[in-house]
């Protein structure tokens, strides 16, 4: 099927309709013995016009299934440790790490260090911990949004808010991102940082914490991992660090498969 | 994510033949279980699946209390791998629809699953994803049930990362999307589900799933599309998908999956293709489309554009979706003058017609355009002959479906009516013979008939 060269080039044009020709029809069009109508046509789910194209649907989902219940290989790296200040977690695939960082290092408070799952997330909290405008304006109204895109709601307090979150949008009762301002986890040297609903430490507990961000280890309170050591992610890591451009993670992930480590 | 997958399927020492006959087998069965309103029996999705790798493992029956004790262990083990074990033994357990039962019912268990969801261990989340699509398995669909509350929740915490493209976030989502599609395919979806996932924040973060742009994934933007088409062919309150923005959401994809065919020769591309399709083609008939402002509308013409961009794919790749794309043409230019006029500025006429001898489906739609041009007057009709289209009908009318002659039949009144000269050229051209071999059928003599008279008068 050849297409003329004025398609391609209309694609990558604006946006816009083409001015229509003039309309005008006769009433024998259409007239009986004929019959033709321009209408516009809805399937229902079930009609056999959709056959082909659900049943593609279902050999792709096939093959993928097939995949997904057989777990892949994960490729190893030596191990390294996590070059955030007072972070040691301890890493022997890429593709955890990357997690580990943009989980908890990524969307960090400038101001008190905490972290969150999104920069959405992080905004909130901004706004509602450290501006001191916000802290002004709600005491006249309702100021503290819900964190569901899309839901337009706002609460005069931040336990209203999670009520409405656990009532209206059906989040988890008991769910928190946070964590207590106490070191609740055990010391050993490769604990690891839990983020999940249901939080560390004991339930009823009063917290400082805010109910949506994720814990941070407070620093200085893990000792480094038993060994340490020093590999090409090192000197790589700490430059993309500095420099503050995540993106650049997908470079050093690059050159350390090509080498011969 | 899913694509990346796919150069691996094959299983050693297969030959390329057997291949083709285990897939035409495959899709032998998936026909006929369609035809019986089997599709989406769970069971089919599986019958295919090799033994697992790892020591011959087959499905276990897990207990009440074993199950338990993983999820403790999944949950509050020291051990990150130790941790991930315990999800493996449980993925493996519930791959049996009895444990899938246990689990299910078993208080807090959906909730321990949707924690691990979103762990900040990648290993976790992983194994957790899987367990998810085994749940999505059951012949229960009160498993799929019991993940919509908790889907609002995930959503939110899995979107804000879909620009830094975190690899076991990407496959939570892609897991949710699939047990949330299989959902919406019960037979109970339109009256009990679809309501309630409208009444929700779902459709706008589906939207957003679908907006296209770098923080794209294609395996996730998959399974929310097909969520979409259960959806909107269910014909439950497909205003409300307007007025969210559906159409220029998918327009938009649209016109981006057309610059990535032209990019790239991904012959997966149509995995996406087709659910969009059908989604804008159903939407498109809405009543709601005049109520809602500019915005919302689809008025854009690159969307022909890429639709032809698409068809051409199609005939490469997939002529089956062929009709599919075809149908979206008839609804966008069936009332609208603006669209018609772009076929005729984008001289899309002869690609038009080089698609009439695919199959006697594709014939009617393409006549039906046609036709959806030729009725708007002569103005339409002055740029439709002289041309190739004479020549195609002519051809048309030798064809032995009564459909796609008795379709030829209508264009040919409409473009005698509006284009008289076009009477004359059908005659010189043995116009009348190859109306007489019709005089007969019953469902087409009076038309026949007809025309013999206004190309003779003409």
């Amino acid at each position: 099927m050849q297409l003329p060269p004025a398609v391609h080039a209309r694609l990558a044009g604006g946006p816009g309709a083409a001015e229509p020709l003039p309309v005008e029809r006769s009433p024998k069009a259409g007239a009986v013995p004929f019959r033709f109508t321009a209408r516009q046509v809805r399937f229902p789910r079930e009609h056999e016009f959709f056959e082909d194209g659900d049943v593609q649907r279902h050999l792709y989902l096939q093959d993928v299934l097939t995949q997904v219940a057989g777990a892949p290989e994960r490729p190893r790296v030596p191990e390294f440790t996590c070059q955030v200040a007072g972070c040691c977690q301890v890493f022997d695939a890429l593709e955890d790490y990357e997690h580990h960082y943009h989980t908890l290092h990524r969307n960090v408070c400038s101001f008190c260090k905490r972290a969150f799952p999104s920069g959405h997330l992080l905004d909130i909290h901004i706004l509602e911990w450290h501006d001191s405008l916000f802290q002004i304006l709600s005491e006249r109204q309702n100021m503290y949004q819900c964190l569901v895109e899309g839901c337009t709601e706002k609460f005069k307090t931040s336990k209203d808010r999670k009520d409405h979150l656990v009532r209206r949008h059906l989040y988890p009762a008991d769910f928190r991102f946070d964590k207590p301002k106490k070191n609740m986890s055990p010391a050993t040297p490769r604990a690891t940082v839990q983020v999940s609903a249901e939080a560390l430490g004991a339930e009823g507990e009063q917290v400082e914490g805010d109910a949506m961000e994720v814990c941070s280890e407070p620093a200085g309170e893990r000792h480094t991992a038993g060994r340490r050591v020093l590999f090409v992610s090192e000197y790589l890591l700490p430059s993309v660090l500095v420099k503050g451009h995540h993106e650049d993670l997908k470079a050093p992930r690059k050159e350390i498969n090509t080498s011969d480590d | 994510m899913w694509l990346r997958r796919q150069g691996c399927l094959r299983p050693a020492g297969c030959g390329v033949e057997e291949l083709r006959r285990r897939r035409r087998e495959r899709e032998a069965a998936l026909r006929k279980a369609r035809r019986e309103q089997q599709l989406i029996s769970k069971r089919l999705l599986r019958d295919d699946a090799p033994e697992e790798g790892e020591g011959g493992c087959v499905a276990v029956i897990l207990g009440q209390a074993e199950i338990q004790q993983f999820l403790q262990l999944a949950q509050r083990g020291t051990e990150e791998k130790e941790r991930g074990r315990a999800l493996v033994s449980l993925r493996r357990g519930l791959q049996h629809p009895e444990t899938q039962q246990t689990f299910i019912w078993l208080e807090g268990s959906m909730r321990t699953l949707v924690g691990l969801l979103t762990s900040n261990q990648a290993l976790l989340q992983l194994e957790a994803a899987r367990c998810l699509h085994e749940l999505s398995h059951s012949e229960q669909s009160a498993v799929a049930e019991a993940c919509l509350p908790a889907t609002s929740y995930l959503l939110t915490y899995l979107s804000g990362h879909s620009s830094d493209f975190i690899s076991p976030h990407v496959t939570v989502l892609e897991a949710l999307g699939y047990a949330l599609s299989q959902l919406l395919q019960a037979k109970e979806a339109p009256e009990k589900i679809i309501p309630s996932v409208l009444g929700s924040t779902l459709p706008q973060h589906m939207l957003q799933l679908l907006q296209p742009g770098p923080k794209l994934n294609f395996g996730v933007a998959v399974e929310f599309a097909w969520c979409l088409h259960y959806i909107t062919c269910s014909q439950v309150n497909n205003a409300l998908l307007i007025t969210h923005g559906a159409l220029s959401t998918l327009g938009l994809l649209l016109l981006d999956l057309a610059g990535a065919v032209q990019r790239t020769e991904d012959a997966g591309l149509e995995l996406l293709a087709c659910p969009v399709l059908r989604c804008l083609s159903n939407l498109l008939t809405e009543a709601a489309v005049g109520a809602v402002g500019e915005q919302m509308q689809l008025r854009d013409e690159r969307v022909v554009a890429a639709l032809f961009i698409l068809l051409q794919f199609f005939l490469q790749k997939q002529p089956s979706l062929l009709p599919e794309g075809l149908w979206l043409l008839n609804n966008l230019t069936a009332n609208s003058p603006s669209f018609c006029t772009s076929l005729l500025s984008l001289d899309l006429i002869e690609p038009l017609l080089q698609l009439l001898p695919v199959s006697n489906v594709v014939s009617l739609l393409v006549l039906t355009v046609l036709c959806n041009v030729a009725e708007k007057g002569p103005a339409y009709c002055q740029h439709l002959w002289p041309g190739p289209l004479l020549c195609s009908l002519l051809g048309t009318l030798a064809f032995s479906d009564t459909e796609v002659v008795g379709q030829s039949l209508e264009l040919l009144q409409l473009l005698f009516l509006y284009r008289p000269e076009a009477a004359q050229a059908f005659l010189q051209q043995s116009g009348l013979q190859a109306l007489e071999r019709h005089e007969k059928e019953a469902q087409l003599q009076d038309r026949v008939h007809a025309l013999q008279q206004t190309a003779l008068h003409s």
